[in-house]
C-alpha cells in the first residue's frame, strides 16, 4: 500500500474512530471529551493538507489515486469500492477538513452544557466520516452508501433536540425527501450499469466516450437526469428543498457544517463528477431545476425573520447557483461557486450562531423562556456589543452579494457568465437562466443586507435583552476570523492578486473539464470567456441596487416597508413568498393527505376486506355447507335410512306381537293350520 | 464425526425435549428453571454444532461429494430415505435457525405459564426447522415440515395474546391448505419420476422429463403451481399473506421471531430448494408473476405497514415487503445479462438471512417495551377503552429515558429501511441490481419500497420515541443485561454482515451458481 | 275297506275330537281329557300297526302300555298344574292364563 492509499484511508476512517470513541467511552472525560474529537480532525486536516500541497505539483495532470479493491463478488457479479483523488477532490476534502475542523472547536463553546455533548461530536465524527467517504469514492454504488450515511448523520443531528416535536418532525422529513431523490440515483445508476457493467465514474465515462450509448443517448440522458435527482434531493434543490428550512432546528454549528457548507454541496459534487457523462439534454434539465431553485429561494428569504430560516433559504439559492453553472457548463464556475460559498456561508451560520448564542445566554439571563432568540424582530443594534461576529458577518454577506474583492464575486460572476454565455448559444426561452441568475443576485444582495442591517444596525429593538449580550468567547470566534479571511477573492486567486485575472492556483487545478457525452467544451468556455464582461458589468449594477434598495428599507428607514409590505400583499406577493410559494401546503394536501389515506383505505382493505371478509369468508362459506351437511346427514341420512332399519323392524314386531296372545290354544291352532299347510305343499311333491 | 453432525442437529432437540419429561417427574412440572436451563443447554449446543459445521463447510462441495451428507434407507418399499445434507443454500439457513432458537430461548426466559410444555414444544418445533433445511429427500422434508406446524399451533394457541385462538387456527389452516397442495406435488412427482423415488438430487435429472397431461394440463404445471401455493403460504406472497399479521401480533415474543426469522424462509428455501432445480422450465415461464407478485409484496406490505399503529403488527407488515425483495430477486434467476441471475439469486438468499436477523431484532425489542408498558400502541386505537387515551401516541420520548434502548430500536429500523453498512441494503440492492436487469418497469415501480419502508419507520421512531417524554414513562429503565445480551449477537451479525458481506456471500455462491446453471440450460 | 282302514280312521276321529277339545275349549280339565284322547288315539294306532304287520313282534303293545303310563304320570302332573293355576288365578280359564303374552 503506498503513502497515497494510506492517507486516504486515515482520512477516512480517523473521523469513524472518533465517533466510535465518543459513543463508547464519551462519559470518560466528561466535559472534556471534544479534545479526543478535536486532535482526530486536526489530524484528518493535517493529512488533507498533505495532499492539498500536491495540487501546486505542475506536472500533475491525471489522478493522483485510483485504487479499488473487491468488496464482494459472486462469481459473476463482483461489487468494487475504492478512492478516486484528483485535484478536485483534494479542494473538496480540504474544505470538508477544514470547516469540519472549525464547527469542532466552534462547538466546544456552542454546545457547553448540553446534556448530550459526547453524543453530539460523536454524529460529527460520523458525518465527516461519511462525508469524506462520498468525496473520495470512485463509484457511483460508494458514492450511494455514503450518500445514505451522510443522510443518518444529518438525521441525527437534525434530531439532536429531538424532545421538540418540531425537530422530530424534521429529522423524518430530511430523510425522506433525501430518499426521494436517491430512488432516482439509484435507477440511474442501474440503467447505466446493465449498459456499461460497471459502476465505477471513471469507467462509466470512458465507456461513454467509447460510445457505449451510441444511438440511445436518450437512455443516457434519462439515467443522467436520474442520477442527478440525487443531487436535488441532497442538495435541496427544487421540488424536493423542502426538507432544508426545516433541518434548521439541529444545532446550528451542524447547520453550518452540513446544511450549509458539505452535506448539502455533496449534491453539487457528485453533479461535478458525473458532469462529463451528463448529455446536453440532460444539463438542460440541471440547469433549469438550478435557475428555478436559485430565483424561488432568493425570493423566499426576503420575508423571513428567523435568522437561521434566510441563511437557509439563501443556501438552497445559492446551491441552485452551483447547480445552475454545471448545468450550462460552467463546470469550473460551478465548483469554484461552491468552495467559496462553503467558506463564507460557513462563515454566515457561525456568525448566526454566534449571534443565537448571545442571545439565548441574555435571554436565559433574564429568566425569559418565550422570546425566540432567533427571531431577527428582537434583535438590532448588536454591532457594539459583538463586533468581531460582526466584521466576520460583514465581510462573509459582502462575498455572498458579489461584491468585487470578496470571493463571491468571483465565483458568482463565472456563473453569470456562463448563463448568458448559455443564452447566446441557444436564444429563445434561455434568456430564464442569465434572468433568473441576475435577479437572485440582486435579491440576495438585498437580503442579506436586511438581515446585517436589521440584527446589527440600528436601535435595539429589547433593550433589556439588548443589555446583557456579550461577544462570544474565542473558540467561536477564531473559526468566524478564519472563516471570513478566506471569504477574500484574493485568497483564491494567488498567485495573482488582480482578482480578474483567471490564472489563480484554483482555476489552475480545476481546469475546464472535461466532457464525454456531446458537449463541446472549449466552445462553451470561449463563450464563457467573451461573456465574462458584461457579466460583471450586469452583477456590479445589480448587487450594488440590492444594497442600495436594503440601506434605503432597513438601515436609512426612508421607506416605510410595512405600508410597502401591504401594498404588495394586495396582490398577495407578500404571503406567497412569506409562505414559501405555499410549496409545504402542496405537497401537504396534493402528496401526503391523499398517500396517509391510502395506506389507511389499504390497511382497511387488506385486513377488514380481505381477510375479514373473502378469507375469512372461506371459512364461513365451509360452516354453512357443514351445518347443512350435518343436517342432512342426521335429518335423512341417520334418521330416516339408517333409524328407517329399527323402525321398520319395531312396527313389524308390534304388529307381530298381537299374534303372541300367550293363550297356549291359539299358538297350537296356529301349529295345526302350519302343519296342515306343509301337509298340502307336500303333497303338490 | 462428521457425518453425525447433521443427525445431531436435527435430533438434539428432540432428545432435550424428551429428557424434560422425567425431570419433570423429578422438580415439579410447574417450576420452570429447570426446563429453560435444559431449553439453553440444548439450542447452546445445537449453535455449537452448527459453528462447527460452517467451519468445516467446504462452499465448492455438492452435496454428493460433501462429508456430512447421511443417506440411509428409511422405508425401503416406497424408496424413501433418510438423507440430509448441507449445501450453501441450507448452511445460512441452519445458522439462522440455531442461532434465533438459541436467542429465542433467551427470550423466553421469562416464561412462567406452563414452563414443561412450552419448552418441550419450542425444542420440537427447533428440530422440525432444522429438519426441513437439511432434508434431501421430499418425503422427509415433508414430514418435518408438518413435525414443526404443530407445535407452532400450540405455542400461538397457549402462550400467544389475547386472540391466540384465532390467530393459531388461522395459521394453522392456512399452512394445512399449502401442506395439503404440497403433498399431491409431492406424491405427483414421485410417481411420474421414473425410478419412483423422492429423492431430491436424484429428481433434478428425472423430474425434468415427466411428460403427463392431467385433464388437459400439462403434469409439470399442475406440480409447480401445487408446489408452489403450498409454499407461497409460508413465505407469504401476496394474497396469502393475511395469517402472517394476526400470527404474528398474537405469538409471544419468541415465537414472533421463530416466525419472521426462520418460518418465512422456508417457503422462499423450499422453492430454491425443490421447485427451482426440479422443474426450470417453469421457473423460466412463470418468473414474470413471480416478480410481479414480489413487486407488489414489496409496495402492499409497506403501504399497509404505514397505516398500522401496533408496532408488531407494523413489523409483521414490513415483513412481508421484505420478502418481497427475496422474491424479486429469485425471479431474476432467468436474467440473461451477465451478472445479473447471480446478483438477483444471491440477494434473495442473503435477504431471507439478512431479514431473519433484522427482523428478530426488531420483534425482540419490541417485546421489550411491551414487557414493560403492556402495550405497542403507536397510536392508540381510536376505539381504545379508555376514551381519553383514544387516538392519542401510545409512547413518545421514550428516547431521553431509554438511550440505550433507543439506540437500538435506531439500529434495528435503520437497518430495516435499508441503511447502507447494515446488512439489509446489500441484499436488497442486489435484489433490485438482478430485478432490474430483466423486469425493468417493474423493478423501477418496486424501489419506491425504498421510500415506503423508511416512511413506516422513522414515521413509529419519531412517536414511539421522539418528541417531549410521556410522563407516565418516566421511571422505566433501561434494557436489562439479559436483553442486550440478545441483541448485541444480533446487532454484531447486522453490522458485519453490511460492511462485509464477502463471508456469506462465499458460502452461498458456488450454490447458487449450479442452480442457476440448471435453470439457465432449460432455455 | 280293509280292517287296518277302519282302526285308522277311528284312530283319526279320535285326534281330531282331542284336538278340537284343546283348541276349543277354556277350561284346563277339558283340555287335558283331549289329550288323553289324543294319547288314545296313538294307542290304537300302536295296537293296530302291531296287528297288522310293519311292526316287530310286541313293540306296538309295549309302546301302548308306555303311553298309558305316561298318560297317568301326565295327567297326576297336569291336574297339580291346573290346581296351582286355580289358586292363583281363581278359575281354570285357560284364557285367563295369558302371562306369556307378548
Amino acid at each position: 500500500m503506498d503513502n497515497s492509499t494510506l492517507f486516504a484511508l486515515l482520512i477516512l476512517f480517523l473521523p469513524f474512530t472518533a465517533f466510535l470513541y465518543q459513543l463508547f467511552f464519551g462519559k470518560k472525560l466528561g466535559a472534556q471529551t471534544h479534545l479526543v474529537s478535536l486532535g482526530i480532525m486536526g489530524i484528518v486536516l493535517a493529512l488533507s493538507l498533505g495532499f492539498f500541497f500536491q495540487l501546486f505539483n505542475h506536472d500533475l495532470t491525471g489522478p493522483i489515486l485510483d485504487v479499488s479493491g473487491e468488496w464482494f463478488s459472486t462469481g459473476a457479479f463482483t461489487l468494487e469500492l475504492g478512492f478516486y483523488i484528483d485535484k478536485v477532490t483534494i479542494i473538496m476534502l480540504m474544505v470538508v477538513s477544514l470547516i469540519s475542523f472549525l464547527v469542532h472547536l466552534y462547538s466546544t463553546a456552542y454546545m457547553k452544557d448540553d446534556p448530550r455533548y459526547s453524543r453530539y461530536f460523536a454524529f460529527l465524527g460520523l458525518f465527516t466520516f461519511s462525508m469524506n467517504g462520498i468525496i473520495l469514492s470512485n463509484s457511483l454504488i460508494m458514492m450511494y452508501l455514503f450518500w445514505e450515511l451522510v443522510g443518518l448523520s444529518s438525521y441525527l443531528l437534525i434530531g439532536f433536540w429531538f424532545e421538540k416535536n418540531s425537530a422530530a418532525n424534521a429529522c423524518k422529513k430530511a430523510f425522506l425527501t433525501n430518499r426521494v431523490g436517491d430512488i432516482g440515483m439509484f435507477i440511474g445508476m442501474l440503467l447505466i450499469f446493465f449498459t456499461v457493467g460497471t459502476f465505477s465514474i471513471n469507467g462509466i465515462t470512458g465507456a461513454v466516450t467509447n460510445g457505449a450509448f451510441e444511438g440511445n443517448m436518450q437512455l443516457l440522458s434519462i439515467a443522467g437526469v436520474l442520477v442527478f435527482m440525487g443531487a436535488v434531493g441532497k442538495s435541496a434543490q427544487f421540488p424536493l428543498h423542502i426538507w432544508l428550512p426545516d433541518a434548521m432546528e439541529g444545532p446550528t454549528p451542524v447547520s453550518a457544517l452540513i446544511h450549509a457548507a458539505t452535506m448539502v454541496a455533496a449534491g453539487v459534487y457528485m453533479t461535478v463528477r458525473i458532469f462529463p457523462f451528463l448529455t446536453p439534454d440532460a444539463l438542460q434539465v440541471v440547469a433549469v431545476i438550478g435557475g428555478i431553485t436559485a430565483l424561488g429561494a432568493a425570493l423566499i428569504a426576503i420575508t423571513q425573520m428567523d435568522i437561521k430560516a434566510v441563511l437557509a433559504y439563501s443556501t438552497i439559492s445559492q446551491l441552485g447557483y452551483m447547480i445552475m453553472a454545471l448545468g450550462v457548463g460552467a463546470y469550473q464556475a460551478g465548483f469554484f461557486h461552491l468552495v467559496t460559498h462553503a467558506m463564507f456561508k460557513a462563515c454566515l451560520f457561525l456568525c448566526s450562531g454566534s449571534v443565537i448564542h448571545a442571545m439565548h445566554h441574555s435571554l436565559h439571563h433574564l429568566g425569559d423562556h418565550h422570546t425566540d432568540p432567533q427571531d431577527m424582530g428582537n434583535m438590532g443594534g448588536l454591532k457594539s456589543k459583538m463586533p468581531i461576529t460582526y466584521t466576520a458577518m460583514l465581510i462573509a454577506t459582502l462575498a455572498i452579494s458579489g461584491v468585487p474583492f470578496f470571493s463571491g464575486f468571483l465565483s458568482k460572476d463565472a456563473i453569470l457568465a456562463g448563463t448568458l454565455s448559455y443564452y447566446h448559444t441557444y436564444h429563445g426561452w434561455t434568456i430564464f437562466l442569465p434572468i433568473a441568475g441576475f435577479g437572485a443576485a440582486m435579491v440576495t444582495a438585498f437580503y442579506m443586507f436586511r438581515l446585517i442591517f436589521k440584527t446589527f444596525h440600528g436601535k435595539p429593538v429589547k433593550p433589556e435583552i439588548h443589555e446583557h449580550v456579550h461577544e462570544s468567547p474565542l473558540a467561536m470566534t477564531a473559526p468566524l476570523i478564519v472563516l471570513s479571511v478566506l471569504s477574500l477573492a484574493v485568497v483564491f486567486t494567488l498567485p495573482q492578486i488582480n482578482p480578474l485575472d483567471g490564472h489563480g492556483w484554483f482555476a489552475h487545478a480545476v481546469g475546464n473539464g472535461a466532457h464525454a457525452a456531446g458537449l463541446d467544451i472549449k466552445h462553451v468556455n470561449d463563450g464563457i470567456h467573451h461573456a465574462h464582461h458584461d457579466a460583471m458589468n450586469i452583477s456590479l449594477i445589480v448587487a450594488t441596487l440590492g444594497i442600495l434598495v436594503s440601506s434605503l428599507f432597513y438601515l436609512f428607514k426612508i421607506v416605510n416597508v410595512e405600508k410597502l409590505t401591504s401594498i404588495l400583499n394586495l396582490i398577495g406577493l407578500y404571503s406567497l413568498s412569506k409562505n414559501k410559494f405555499y410549496i409545504d401546503a402542496i405537497y401537504n394536501a396534493l402528496l401526503y393527505k391523499p398517500f396517509m389515506w391510502f395506506s389507511k383505505l389499504a390497511s382497511t382493505i387488506d385486513w377488514d376486506i380481505y381477510d375479514q371478509k373473502i378469507v375469512d369468508g372461506w371459512g364461513w362459506i365451509t360452516m354453512k355447507i357443514s351445518v347443512k351437511s350435518q343436517e342432512a346427514d342426521y335429518n335423512w341420512l341417520d334418521q330416516k335410512i339408517v333409524d328407517g332399519f329399527g323402525r321398520f323392524a319395531n312396527y313389524f314386531g308390534n304388529e307381530l306381537r298381537t299374534t303372541q296372545s300367550g293363550v297356549v290354544q291359539n299358538y297350537l291352532m296356529g301349529g295345526i293350520v302350519g302343519l296342515v299347510a306343509i301337509i298340502l305343499i307336500f303333497q303338490q311333491f | 464425526m462428521d457425518s453425525m453432525i447433521l443427525t445431531l442437529l436435527i435430533f438434539l432437540p428432540v432428545f432435550g425435549a424428551v429428557a424434560m419429561l422425567p425431570a419433570a417427574k423429578i422438580v415439579g412440572k410447574d417450576n420452570p428453571n429447570i426446563f429453560k436451563w435444559i431449553a439453553l443447554v440444548i439450542t447452546g449446543l445445537q449453535l455449537l454444532l452448527a459453528v462447527v459445521l460452517y467451519m468445516g463447510f467446504d462452499s465448492t462441495l455438492s452435496v454428493s461429494t460433501s462429508p456430512y451428507t447421511v443417506q440411509l434407507d428409511w422405508i425401503k418399499h416406497f424408496n424413501i430415505q433418510y438423507f440430509v445434507g448441507v449445501d450453501g443454500l441450507s448452511m445460512p439457513m441452519v445458522l439462522l435457525t440455531a442461532l434465533l432458537s438459541f436467542l429465542s430461548i433467551g427470550i423466553s426466559w421469562n416464561i412462567t405459564k406452563q414452563p414443561l410444555g412450552y419448552f418441550a414444544l419450542f425444542l420440537l418445533l427447533d428440530a422440525g426447522m432444522m429438519g426441513v433445511f437439511l432434508s434431501l429427500d421430499f418425503f422427509l422434508f415433508y414430514v418435518f415440515w408438518e413435525v414443526m406446524l404443530l407445535p407452532m399451533y400450540f405455542l400461538i394457541g397457549m402462550w400467544g395474546g389475547p386472540q391466540r385462538h384465532y390467530a393459531a387456527i388461522k395459521f394453522f389452516l392456512f399452512t394445512l391448505f399449502g401442506s395439503v397442495l404440497m403433498l399431491l406435488g409431492m406424491l405427483a412427482l414421485y410417481f411420474y419420476s421414473d425410478p419412483h423415488t423422492f429423492n431430491l438430487i436424484t429428481l433434478i435429472q428425472t423430474a425434468s422429463s415427466i411428460d403427463a397431461t392431467l385433464w388437459g394440463m400439462d403434469m409439470r404445471y399442475l406440480i409447480w403451481f401445487a408446489l408452489f401455493i403450498g409454499f407461497a403460504i409460508k413465505v407469504p406472497v401476496f394474497p396469502f399473506h393475511t395469517w402472517l399479521p394476526l400470527a404474528h401480533v398474537e405469538a409471544p415474543t419468541a415465537i414472533s421471531v421463530i416466525l419472521a426469522g426462520v418460518l418465512l424462509k422456508m417457503g422462499t428455501y423450499g422453492l430454491l430448494r425443490i421447485s427451482y432445480p426440479l422443474l426450470p422450465g417453469e421457473v423460466i415461464n412463470f418468473a414474470y408473476i413471480l416478480a410481479f407478485l414480489g413487486v407488489i409484496n414489496i409496495l402492499w406490505g409497506a403501504v399497509n405497514a404505514i397505516a398500522q399503529i401496533d408496532m408488531k403488527k407494523m413489523i409483521a407488515y414490513s415483513s412481508v415487503s421484505h420478502m418481497g425483495y427475496v422474491l424479486l430477486g429469485m425471479a431474476a434467476v432467468v436474467s440473461t445479462n451477465d451478472g445479473g441471475a447471480q446478483a438477483g439469486l444471491n440477494g434473495a438468499v442473503m435477504q431471507m438471512f439478512n431479514h431473519g436477523t433484522i427482523t428478530a431484532m426488531l420483534f425482540m425489542l419490541v417485546g421489550v417495551i411491551y414487557e414493560k408498558a403492556h402495550h405497542r400502541y403507536i397510536f392508540y386505537p381510536d376505539d381504545y377503552k379508555d376514551p381519553a387515551l383514544a387516538g392519542k401516541p401510545g409512547f413518545g420520548g421514550i428516547g431521553a429515558q431509554m438511550p440505550v434502548f433507543t439506540a437500538f430500536v435506531a439500529f434495528a429500523f435503520f437497518a430495516g429501511l435499508g441503511l447502507p453498512a447494515l446488512s439489509g441494503f446489500i441484499s436488497e440492492a442486489l435484489c433490485f441490481i438482478g430485478g432490474f436487469s430483466v423486469f425493468r418497469t417493474l423493478t423501477i415501480i418496486g424501489t419506491l419500497g425504498i421510500l415506503l419502508n423508511a416512511v413506516y419507520f422513522l414515521r413509529a421512531y419519531q412517536h414511539v420515541f421522539l418528541g417531549p417524554l410521556n410522563e407516565k414513562y418516566k421511571d422505566y429503565t433501561d434494557m436489562s443485561t439479559m436483553d442486550l445480551a440478545i441483541v448485541v449477537p444480533l446487532a454484531v451479525i447486522v453490522l458485519f454482515l453490511g460492511v462485509y458481506p464477502a463471508p456469506l456471500v462465499d458460502m452461498i455462491a458456488p450454490s447458487l451458481d449450479a442452480l442457476i446453471q440448471i435453470i439457465q440450460s432449460a432455455f | 275297506m280293509n280292517l287296518l282302514e277302519s282302526y285308522l280312521v277311528i284312530s283319526s276321529i279320535l285326534f281330531s275330537l282331542g284336538i278340537f277339545g284343546i283348541v276349543t275349549r277354556r277350561n284346563a280339565i277339558a283340555i287335558l281329557m283331549g289329550i288323553e284322547l289324543i294319547l288314545n288315539s296313538a294307542n290304537i294306532n300302536f295296537v293296530a300297526f302291531n296287528r297288522f304287520g310293519g311292526m316287530h313282534k310286541l313293540d306296538g303293545h309295549i309302546f301302548t302300555i308306555f303311553v298309558i303310563v305316561l298318560a297317568a304320570a301326565e295327567a297326576a302332573v297336569a291336574l297339580a298344574i291346573i290346581i296351582n293355576l286355580f289358586k292363583n288365578a281363581g278359575s281354570v280359564d285357560v284364557d285367563e292364563a295369558n302371562t306369556l303374552k307378548g
